[in-house]
């Protein structure tokens, strides 16, 4: 919680901190599902990548890319996909039983209780205030990430043309997904392949 | 969120086929899922509630409303759905629990299985290839897309606050919340807290 004046600067240390077992995976996963208030992308990009150093910022949102685009739960894909980078299979279940387990079963427990507790309005009030501040959760890692693709192929200028454009077509044009990553994404991808041209 | 849930819904009987039924639907869902499961909640309530009345109106928008509540992953909410549909075919009691926790595992496993297993073998795929030039401007080009629909997802999130002009306080919080996400260190769970705070005491 220590409060610092700027963003941290992104780990680029050779010898990177690693999960030590499937059971550090296990724990790691379960600890940041259950700070994960109104969803949990939010806190994997700070404990993965901030306090763990597991992984770059870049490495975290072309993961995030690969999660997104695969169907299913786009949490429930990454923790596949990192736990099995480290671990393989055993990673992958560790990391994705971490991910589900207690907060299934805080979920469950809140459902018991909802009834009883839904109608009073300091409850209301306090999930109110909670989603709002996961709003700006989500906001704020955005802003983070994209300050760190520097080094990205295509160059800063383009990078926000593309990043303002995909927010237009979904939060304002309303365009379905399904649309938003074949044609603007597909559009990205091409002009990096282009770029990287050997 | 303003109906609560009473799980005194009424008794039926959910046969073999009907479980059956129920994952099957789950297992074809899996794979359009794309864009997060919550995309598909639409195509949920056709199912669960307009064709097969498994489960009531009340009963699935605060099974959504508990998931966005609770920490951890939103798709969360797909097992609150399995875990009603089973209540309300056992009824109150330990058959009703027994038939929630199946109806839980049921969509669950249904909703993950085909994905994940495609997600795996893809990644395995990638991960291997990771030098190729294709997979290189595929996973760097969808980076300020992928970041782009971040900020979008928090839009769309603020935008249930309501008006500028009488809603402002919520407005301000969220923006107090990204900038100090964005600048700071402070941990996500004090500003969680505070919001609570602030919603408990009717200042947001």
């Amino acid at each position: 919680m220590a409060p610092a004046t700027a963003s941290p600067p992104s780990p680029e240390t050779p010898a990177r901190p690693q999960p030590r077992n499937p059971t550090d995976l296990f724990w790691s996963f379960t600890w940041l599902a259950l700070q994960g208030f109104g969803g949990v992308l939010a806190v994997v990009q700070r404990e993965l990548v901030e306090k763990k150093r597991w992984m770059t910022n870049e490495e975290f949102v072309e993961d995030w890319a690969v999660a997104q685009i695969m169907p299913g739960p786009n949490v429930v894909n990454l923790s596949i996909m990192i736990g099995d980078r480290y671990f393989g299979l055993r990673g992958a279940f560790a990391a994705l039983a971490g991910m589900l387990t207690f907060p299934l079963m805080l979920v469950l427990a809140l459902a018991v209780v909802y009834a009883q507790f839904s109608a009073q309005p300091a409850v209301a009030g306090a999930l109110r205030g909670m989603g709002a501040v996961a709003a700006g959760l989500i906001a704020g890692v955005g802003i983070k990430l994209f300050v760190s693709i520097r080094n990205h192929p295509l160059g800063r200028p383009l990078c926000l043309a593309i990043t303002a454009l995909t927010i237009i077509a979904m939060a304002w044009l309303r365009w379905p997904l399904f649309w938003i990553l074949p044609v603007i994404g597909g559009a990205a991808c091409l002009l990096t392949w282009r770029k990287l041209a050997p | 969120m303003s109906t609560a849930a009473p799980l005194t819904a009424p008794l039926m009987a959910l046969s073999i086929g009907d479980w059956f039924n129920l994952f099957l639907y789950y297992l074809s869902l899996s794979l359009l899922a794309v864009g997060g499961a919550i995309a598909t909640a639409p195509d949920m309530h056709r199912f669960l509630v307009e064709r097969q009345a498994w489960l009531t109106d009340p009963q699935f928008n605060a099974s959504i409303a508990i998931a966005q509540a609770a920490p951890g992953p939103n798709v969360l909410f797909i097992a609150l759905l399995g875990w009603n549909v089973g209540i309300n075919a056992g009824g109150p009691g330990v058959a009703g629990w027994l038939l929630g926790a199946l109806g839980m595992a049921v969509c669950m496993l249904g909703v993950m299985l085909p994905s994940s297993l495609l997600t795996w073998t893809a990644t395995r795929w990638g991960h291997r290839n990771r030098e190729r030039r294709g997979v290189r401007a595929f996973k760097q080009g969808m980076a300020p897309v992928v970041i782009g629909l971040l900020v979008a997802t928090s839009w769309v999130l603020a935008r249930a606050h309501g008006e500028w002009t009488t809603d402002w306080p919520l407005w301000l919080l969220t923006a107090t919340a990204t900038v100090l996400v964005w600048r700071t260190k402070l941990h996500l769970l004090w500003m969680l807290g505070a919001g609570a705070l602030l919603g408990a005491l009717g200042l947001v």
